[in-house]
C-alpha cells in the first residue's frame, strides 16, 4: 500500500472511529463506515490539512469511498 | 393543575461524577477547588477553580468514555459532554426509557447552559486567525450551540416531546426545572428531562469574569478556602463546571409505572431586577419577589420553609440575598437552615441551579442540610442557621432553592416531601 493510502487510512480510522481492516478500497464512508454528511466534510478538511492540498467542493462530492480519496489525493500531491 | 414529581437525578460536579458520590462529599464538607489543570493560567489573574475530577471512573472521577464514544467527544464542547452524562444518569435512575412512539412523544428535554461552548468558540476564532475560515469544522456550530445538550439527549433516548433550552446566565438550571415543570403541568408533556450544563473554565472564561471583578483572586495559596459565602473574607466566586439534570414526571404517570419519587415540585417563582447588568439590586428586592412568587405558586407561607439552598456565590451579593431572605421569613427566620453549597462546588453558572435543586431534593430525602464550608467569621449576624462548616440534621419537609443571574434574572423553586 502506498504512503498516501496509509496516511488516508489513519485519518479515516481516527475520525470515524472504525477498525483499520474495515477501511478497504470500496468502503463507502457513509454506507460502510458510519459517517454522516458532516463527517465527510470534516474528513475532506483533514485530507487537505494532512496533504497540504485544496479539494474543491465539486471534487469533494465525488469522494465517496476510501479508494476515491486515495485516488484523488494521489493525483493532487 | 397536574402535579409534578422528581423521579430521576443525574450530576457531574467538581466534587465527583455522580449524584451519590457528590452528595457524600458535600455532606462531609469537602471542597472541589484546586489549581486549574485545563489550560495554562500564567496570563490570567485567577489560577484556581472547581474542575470536574477527570479519571478512569473510579473513586468518583469522571471518565468521558463512559458516556460518549471518543469520536463523538471530539465534536462537542465539554458542556454538552457533561450535560449528556448527567442526563444519562438521570434517565437511568428514573427507569423511564420508553420504546413506544406514543410515550416518547410525551417525553421532552429542557437542558440549558449559561454560556454554552465558550472554549470551542474561542479555539475556533484562533483557528480562523491562523489558518483561515476554510479550516472551520462542520462540527463547530453544533458543538457549541446551547440547545444541543437537549438535542443530543433527545436523539440518544428517542425523546420526541418538547425540545427546548433555557439561557438565563446563573439562573439557567433553576429556570429550566421550573419551566419544564410547567410544561408538564400545562399538559405539553408527561415527562421532562431538565437541568443545566456548563464548562467555562477556559482562558477567555476566566479572563471575562475576572474583568467583571466577579471571581475570587486571593485564594491561590489554598483554593479550597477561596469559596466562602457569608464570610467576612470572601472575595468573589470560584468558577465551577459540570451539569445537573432531573427527570420530572406527572404524578399519576409516575405512580402508574411504580417510579421511585424523590420529591414534588411545589412552586416556581421568577422576577427581574430591572437594575444592573451584573449587580443585584441593593436591597435584594428582586430575589425577594422571586421567592414570594414561588411560595404563592406553591400555596405556602414563608413559615413553612425548612431549608433554603441559597444562591450565595461568595461575593458581596451574599448579604443582599440574606437580607431578602430575612425579610421574607420574618419571625420564622430562627427555625430555618440556609446553606450555600457553592462553598464546596464553586459556582457552576448555568448548571448551578440544577445541581442545587438536586441538593435541595436530597436534603428532603435524607433530612439533612449540607454545610456552608469556610464560614469562619460571618460578615453579618443573622438568626438564620447558615450551617457553618458542618451539616445540619433536621426535619426538612419544604426546601427552596434560589438562583440569580446577570441581567437581573431571578428564579426560585420550591420542593416538598412527596405525600
Amino acid at each position: 500500500m502506498s504512503d498516501v493510502a496509509d496516511r488516508v487510512k489513519k485519518i479515516v480510522v481516527e475520525h470515524l472511529g472504525v477498525e483499520e481492516d474495515k477501511v478497504v478500497e470500496n468502503a463507502s464512508f457513509i454506507d460502510d463506515l458510519g459517517a454522516d454528511s458532516l463527517d465527510t466534510v470534516e474528513l475532506v478538511m483533514a485530507f487537505e490539512e494532512e496533504f497540504g492540498i485544496e479539494i474543491p467542493d465539486d471534487a469533494a462530492e465525488t469522494i465517496q469511498t476510501f479508494g476515491d480519496a486515495v485516488k484523488h489525493i494521489s493525483a493532487a500531491v | 393543575m397536574r402535579r409534578v414529581v422528581v423521579t430521576g437525578l443525574g450530576m457531574v460536579s467538581p466534587l465527583a461524577d455522580g449524584v451519590e458520590a457528590t452528595w457524600e462529599r458535600l455532606l462531609a464538607g469537602q471542597s472541589g477547588a484546586g489549581l486549574i489543570q485545563k489550560f495554562d493560567t500564567s496570563e490570567v489573574v485567577t489560577k484556581y477553580a472547581c474542575e470536574v475530577p477527570l479519571g478512569d471512573g473510579t473513586n468518583g472521577t469522571f471518565n468521558s468514555d463512559t458516556y460518549m464514544a471518543a469520536k463523538e467527544q471530539r465534536k462537542v464542547d465539554d458542556f454538552i459532554l457533561y450535560g449528556v452524562a448527567a442526563a444519562q444518569q438521570a434517565v437511568h435512575d428514573s427507569g423511564w426509557m420508553p420504546e413506544a412512539d406514543a410515550d416518547r412523544e410525551r417525553t421532552g428535554v429542557m437542558i440549558g447552559s449559561g454560556i454554552g461552548g465558550l472554549q470551542t468558540i474561542a479555539a475556533t476564532a484562533l483557528l480562523i486567525k491562523e489558518k483561515g475560515p476554510r479550516r472551520v469544522s462542520p462540527f463547530f456550530i453544533p458543538g457549541a450551540l446551547i440547545n444541543l445538550v437537549s438535542g443530543h439527549v433527545s436523539i440518544r433516548f428517542g425523546f420526541k416531546g418538547p425540545n427546548h433550552a433555557v439561557v438565563t446566565a446563573c439562573s439557567t438550571g433553576a429556570h429550566a426545572i421550573g419551566d419544564a415543570s410547567r410544561l408538564i403541568m400545562f399538559g405539553d408533556a408527561d415527562v421532562m428531562v431538565a437541568g443545566g450544563a456548563e464548562s467555562s473554565i477556559c482562558e477567555i472564561g476566566i479572563a471575562g469574569f475576572n474583568a467583571c471583578k466577579a471571581l475570587s483572586t486571593k485564594g491561590e495559596s489554598d483554593p479550597t478556602k477561596a469559596s466562602r459565602p457569608y464570610d467576612i473574607d470572601r472575595d468573589g466566586f470560584v468558577m465551577g463546571e459540570g451539569a445537573g439534570v432531573v427527570v420530572l414526571e406527572e404524578l399519576e404517570h409516575a405512580k402508574a409505572r411504580g417510579a421511585k419519587i424523590y420529591a414534588e415540585v411545589l412552586g416556581y417563582g421568577m422576577s427581574g431586577d430591572a437594575y444592573h447588568i451584573t449587580a443585584p439590586s441593593e436591597t435584594g428586592e428582586g430575589g425577594e419577589r422571586s421567592m414570594r412568587a414561588a411560595l404563592k405558586n406553591a400555596g405556602l407561607q414563608p413559615s413553612d420553609i425548612d431549608y433554603i439552598n441559597a444562591h450565595g456565590t461568595s461575593t458581596m451579593a451574599d448579604t443582599i440575598e440574606l437580607a431578602a431572605v430575612e425579610r421574607l421569613l420574618g419571625d420564622s427566620a430562627s427555625r430555618v437552615t440556609m446553606s450555600s453549597t457553592k462553598s464546596s462546588t464553586g459556582h457552576l453558572l448555568g448548571a448551578a441551579g440544577a445541581i442545587e435543586a438536586i441538593f435541595s431534593i436530597l436534603a428532603i430525602r435524607d433530612q439533612v442540610a449540607p454545610p456552608t464550608i469556610n464560614l469562619d467569621n460571618p460578615a453579618v449576624e443573622t438568626l438564620i442557621d447558615l450551617a457553618p462548616n458542618v451539616k445540619v440534621e433536621r426535619d426538612i419537609t419544604i426546601a427552596l432553592s434560589n438562583s440569580f443571574g446577570f441581567g437581573g434574572t431571578n428564579a426560585s423553586v420550591v420542593f416538598g416531601k412527596y405525600k
